[in-house]
């Protein structure tokens, strides 16, 4: 499963270099994870504040599949980014007055990665972790992520 | 000759850096007797404390101001490698009006600003203020609600908005202390205030030191009405309460992005009514949905305080008949959603807040409450998303906030008839560079929809409907609709269609961080590529500098005449409620 996913992630890495970043290879769909959308990330949604679903609650630990867009990157090459469910004008880190949406998934790769254009839909993989988590090096909390993550084109 | 010459430049380039000092309030300040203000003087470099004077109208500056000069020889916070020395005086105030001249010397440099003091009549002109701001609301807004809610025959309009009926009027100038251009936050903050500031600001002249907090401050109307009596302040709005428009009521800030602070500004001065969107800076950051970085939980602490707390339209309608006479109404985590998706599409972000009330019933709920205080009340309404849907050029959008900003303005009006000691004051911030221009008719000849728009005669009317008759009509995706243009935009697909999965996002960020055309509306029937005309790093259509067109009635509106601007129009809210009548 390791094995796989170094190659999968090598295989990403080639066609990225190979293809200018313009096409994103496919993730080979090649284990058993959940597939998980935005809608099913909150059970309940309020003003008051946002209640992860029971389907998240229960995947707690276990490997995922998600759909979205590629927020715009803090900088150029990082090891994590955040995934929205439609594409995202503003960067959510850069500006004080961007206004992220709600449902946004941090994700996080093993390694630094030099990131393309925000337009694709794109799949990641990965663990989900649920749970506040402040990430040491940026300060960034967050509530939701995928860590050890590899992604490519939907 | 040559060294002749090369001397001439230095000592002009010296003279030309010397009198870079700045003085804050800046040269024609208008400044509301008795308000508290900060007084700031950046000098350009490091002076000694003993080369230093600060006279105002040739006396000591602490002696008029009646607050101790501080004296600060290298300022921190300022650009790599830049050292120089300023001089604060915090909470100055000036009791008596007049012209003030303040002279700051520092060796052989002087630098010397005037400003005008200003006093008020003696007795209120009236006893309620309703301030109506549409945010970008600019003329082709009000021509396309027009016609899109009442309809035209023969090129009379078939009914009229409410706006229409306003007695009185004025050109509003919009621009910032640093540029023609402008944006929401110094624009209302100049409404607010009576000083006009730099984009971003709100409450503060922009200093040239980096924390956004620390700049000269002057005294927003929240809290001159707080200093100087028992009124009532109500601020409703469609955006975040911590957005710029609603922020300037209460705020002090260099940057409009300090919204989790900015609810801690509203709770200083808490207005007895605070409805909108944005509870997300309200929340503890351990909730979910929270964007504040602390454990602050503001919604505790407005209850602590007294006040009612609603979430939705039910809520609310609760709210109004309790007697607690404050209410806090946070109806949506970020910005509430706009007219067409909450009543007509149902689309946004609707399904996730099936149940919030509208601009209408937000100011309904107001003026019952704050009409219950016997010393009067100052509301501000804000119809948010005129810019907010005119940024994304989503004109459908934009134009159904137009209508629901107008309904509320009848409200106000209503209201005025009951209550004729009441100014009404109804205005955009700035406008957008916007035009109406015809229709779009799908049954015209040609394949590509550039041949569909129908210009000159060839315009015709549109032909939405509105059979229910509640204002709006009962689908704008017609076959023969509005044509309006932005004259300014980032790369986009110009669909020539009502965006009737949402609100439209026209560009997206590309790899370089430079803006491209979402690619979601390049499979749109008919949707062509427009290439920018904007620098790549913008996002969305801009405001324009255009002036707005302010409309006032009730008594002291007829204070609104020829051009203006916009810090001028504090003064005649400080007038109307005679803020600063003379003390002896």
């Amino acid at each position: 499963m390791l094995t796989n996913a170094v190659s999968r992630r090598r295989l990403l890495q080639g066609g990225l270099a190979g293809l200018v970043g313009l096409t994103l290879m496919p993730v080979r769909r090649a284990h058993a994870e959940t597939s998980l959308t935005f809608d099913e990330l909150y059970g309940k949604i309020s003003v008051l504040g946002l209640t992860f679903s029971d389907k998240v609650k229960g995947l707690d630990g276990q490997p995922v599949a998600m759909k979205g867009f590629m927020a715009p990157p803090l900088k150029a090459e990082s090891n994590f980014f955040v995934l929205t469910e439609i594409p995202m004008a503003l960067c959510p880190f850069c500006s004080t007055d961007a206004d992220w949406p709600d449902n946004i998934v941090v994700i996080y790769l093993d390694d630094a990665r030099t990131f393309e254009q925000a337009n694709a839909l794109i799949e990641v993989e990965g663990r989900l972790e649920v749970g506040s988590w402040r990430d040491p090096e940026t300060g960034f909390l967050s509530r939701l992520r995928i860590v050890d993550a590899s992604f490519g084109a939907a | 000759m040559r060294g002749l010459l090369a001397l001439l430049t230095a000592t002009t380039c010296c003279v030309s850096a010397a009198s870079a000092t700045t003085v804050y309030p800046l040269d024609r300040a208008t400044i509301l007797a008795r308000s508290p203000f900060d007084m700031k003087v950046e000098f350009d470099a490091v002076v000694k404390p003993d080369e230093v004077t600060v006279t105002v109208n040739g006396k000591p500056a602490e002696d008029v101001l009646g607050q101790d000069v501080e004296f600060v020889e290298k300022e921190e916070g300022l650009k790599d490698g830049v050292e120089a020395s300023a001089v604060l005086i915090r909470g100055a105030s000036i009791a008596t009006p007049g012209s003030y001249t303040v002279q700051a010397k520092a060796g052989g440099e002087t630098k010397s600003v005037t400003w005008n003091v200003y006093g008020t009549p003696a007795a209120p002109k009236a006893k309620n203020i309703i301030f109506f701001l549409g945010d970008g609301l600019s003329v082709a807004h009000r021509t396309a609600a027009r016609i899109m809610s009442k309809g035209m025959t023969e090129g009379k309009a078939n009914g009229r908005l409410n706006m229409d009926d306003l007695d009185h009027m004025a050109f509003i100038g919009t621009s910032s202390t640093g540029a023609i251009a402008t944006d929401s936050a110094n624009t209302m903050s100049a409404y607010m205030t009576g000083h006009k500031s730099a984009v971003n600001a709100l409450g503060v002249y922009a200093d040239r030191t980096k924390p956004s907090q620390d700049d000269p401050k002057v005294e927003t109307i929240g809290e001159a009405l707080r200093r100087t009596g028992g009124k009532s302040v109500g601020v409703v709005s469609t955006a975040e309460l911590e957005d710029a428009t609603p922020a300037a009521v209460v705020s002090h800030t260099r940057l409009r992005g300090d919204k989790a602070d900015i609810v801690g500004m509203f709770y200083d001065v808490k207005p007895e009514i605070l409805l909108g969107g944005g509870s997300a800076y309200f929340l503890p950051q351990a909730t979910n949905g929270s964007k504040r970085k602390d454990d602050k939980d503001y919604i505790q602490m407005f209850r602590d305080a007294g006040y009612t707390l609603a979430t939705d339209k039910s809520e609310l309608e609760q709210a109004n008949g309790t007697n607690s006479g404050k209410i806090l109404g946070l109806f949506h985590t970020g910005n509430m959603d706009v007219t067409l998706d909450r009543d007509f599409l149902h689309k946004g972000t609707v399904d996730k807040f099936p149940n919030q009330p509208g601009l209408v019933q937000m100011t309904q709920v107001a003026l019952d409450q704050l009409s219950k205080d016997e010393d009067g009340f100052f509301l501000m309404v804000e119809g948010a998303s005129i810019d907010k849907m005119s940024h994304p050029m989503d004109w459908d959008r934009a134009e159904f906030e137009t209508i629901e900003f107008d309904k509320a303005v009848g409200l106000g009006m209503d209201f005025a008839k009951t209550h004729p000691d009441t100014l009404i004051v109804v205005t955009g911030d700035h406008t957008h560079g916007v035009s109406l221009i015809g229709t779009v008719d799908d049954e015209k000849p040609g394949e590509e929809m550039r041949e569909k728009v129908g210009t000159y005669a060839e315009a015709g009317f549109p032909n939405y409907e509105d059979k229910d008759g509640d204002g709006y009509p009962d689908r704008v995706d017609v076959t023969r609709r509005l044509a309006m243009f932005a004259n300014n935009y980032p790369d986009y697909y110009e669909t020539f269609r009502p965006k009737m999965d949402g609100p439209f996002e026209p560009a997206v960020k590309g790899a370089d961080g430079t803006y491209v055309a979402n690619e979601q509306y390049k499979d749109v029937p008919g949707a062509v590529l427009r290439t920018g005309n904007l620098p790549k790093s913008a996002d969305s259509a801009v405001h324009a500098v255009d002036d707005v067109v302010l409309q006032a009635t009730g008594p002291g509106s007829e204070e609104f005449k020829g051009y203006m601007e916009q810090s001028d129009v504090y003064k005649v809210l400080a007038d109307v409620f005679a803020l600063a009548p003379a003390t002896n």
